[in-house]
């Protein structure tokens, strides 16, 4: 069970209509390889999240699948096209089967 | 002919020039502007400027710094607000039943290490959050160097951020502050390296890959992206001395407590950075 897992999203509050607007996402996350071993010798299960979903007004914007190298704490940054106001939905899907979401809104002017 | 002399006399002069980003400024999120270089304190007569650590990183590393959500050492700052608010021990009491929130620390990081008179020694802050730890709130003390610590020190130095060091090197300080001094010139380990052969004497030269700066610990706790942590001033002269190869003194000892009070009295005028970002 993966702990202090928090998400943090930044977005742009207003936007003009069609502009490209830069979104950033962070999740505070160990991203346990499954490859280590501890003291004792033992391999310390693998723990990461290995889904990020990004979605717009209901509408898919980034669906990424992670693997076990990506290292702690996940950062992502990309461009987003806002046709309307709305919202951006962001999903994390961990191993362990827990799912953490945020959400941000965007005023299109 | 003349021209190709004076593309040489340029392009020699490009090699020589390592400082990355020798005229870039650093500010944070936008307002908040960091001194990266200073004139050295009255007392550092060795040398005329002082620079932070961020000046000798590449830009990428640099930039990363610039904006708090890009800044890695940030995630450690939130936990540690959570434990600041968190109440421990016998005492039931938490940072914050004392002190209030973490923005009214603003000032402390610049400070430390300081005379503690009560005491009657030099204290770092994380031997002060220790005290607290144990006296006020009856807790455990943290490790010196464990993760809550020094995640707690990246807190009081984010709320510092800005500020010029000011560390008191008059008064009840001045035999530690020699001590440090002493520490700083002395030659350790099979290698025979004190602080100041790398520190001093070859800033801004790279030793193998790694261009070195003057050891400032104006940025501390840093994040290091080779460790994807924060990493306490200790630590750093753990690593530095074993790099000697010589047996280090421990994180929390009296020598490095006194290379503290004397490292960060060097930097007297540069701005608190921590958490900053170094590789």
């Amino acid at each position: 069970m993966a702990e202090n897992v928090t998400p943090r999203v930044r977005v742009p509050s207003e936007a003009s209509a069609g502009e490209e607007i830069t979104i950033k996402t962070l999740i505070s996350h160990t991203m346990e390889s499954g490859q280590r071993r501890d003291g004792d010798g033992e391999l310390i299960p693998r723990s990461i999240i290995n889904r990020f979903v990004v979605n717009f007004n209901g509408e898919n914007v980034i669906d990424v699948e992670l693997a076990p190298a990506i290292s702690t704490n996940p950062f992502f940054e990309f461009q987003a096209t806002v046709p309307e106001s709305g919202t951006f939905e962001f999903t994390w899907y961990d191993d362990d089967g827990s799912v953490y979401e945020d959400a941000k809104e965007v005023t299109v002017s | 002919m003349k021209h190709y002399a004076l593309s040489a006399v340029l392009g020699l002069a490009a090699a020589t020039s390592a400082l990355a980003q020798e005229e870039a400024q650093l500010v944070i999120n936008g307002d908040l502007e960091i001194t990266t270089r200073a004139p050295a304190p009255d007392h550092l007569d060795r040398l005329s400027e002082i620079t932070s650590g961020w000046v000798y990183r590449s830009r990428e590393t640099q930039e990363l710094q610039a904006d708090d959500f890009d800044n890695p050492g940030m995630i450690f700052v939130d936990d540690a607000r959570a434990a600041w608010a968190t109440a421990e021990g016998a005492a039931e009491q938490s940072c914050q039943s004392c002190h209030g929130d973490p923005e009214e620390m603003a000032g402390v990081r610049p400070v430390y290490p300081k005379w503690n008179e009560d005491a009657g020694e030099v204290r770092t802050l994380a031997m002060q959050v220790n005290d607290c730890r144990e006296t006020r709130m009856e807790a455990e003390p943290w490790g010196y160097t464990s993760g809550d610590m020094v995640n707690m020190e990246a807190l009081m130095a984010s709320v510092s951020r800005g500020m010029p060091i000011n560390v008191a090197i008059d008064g009840p300080v001045a035999e530690t502050l020699a001590k440090g001094e002493e520490l700083y010139y002395t030659r350790f380990g099979q290698l025979e390296l004190s602080c100041a052969n790398c520190h001093e004497d070859n800033y801004d030269n790279n030793i193998r890959s790694d261009h070195l700066s003057q050891g400032q610990i104006n940025g501390f706790p840093v994040y290091r992206l080779k460790n994807a942590r924060l990493n306490a001033t200790h630590s750093r002269f753990r690593g530095c001395v074993r790099d000697t190869r010589a047996e280090t003194f421990s994180a929390g000892s009296p020598e490095f407590v006194a290379l503290e009070l004397y490292v960060a009295s060097r930097g007297n005028g540069l701005s608190v950075e921590g958490p900053s970002v170094r590789n």
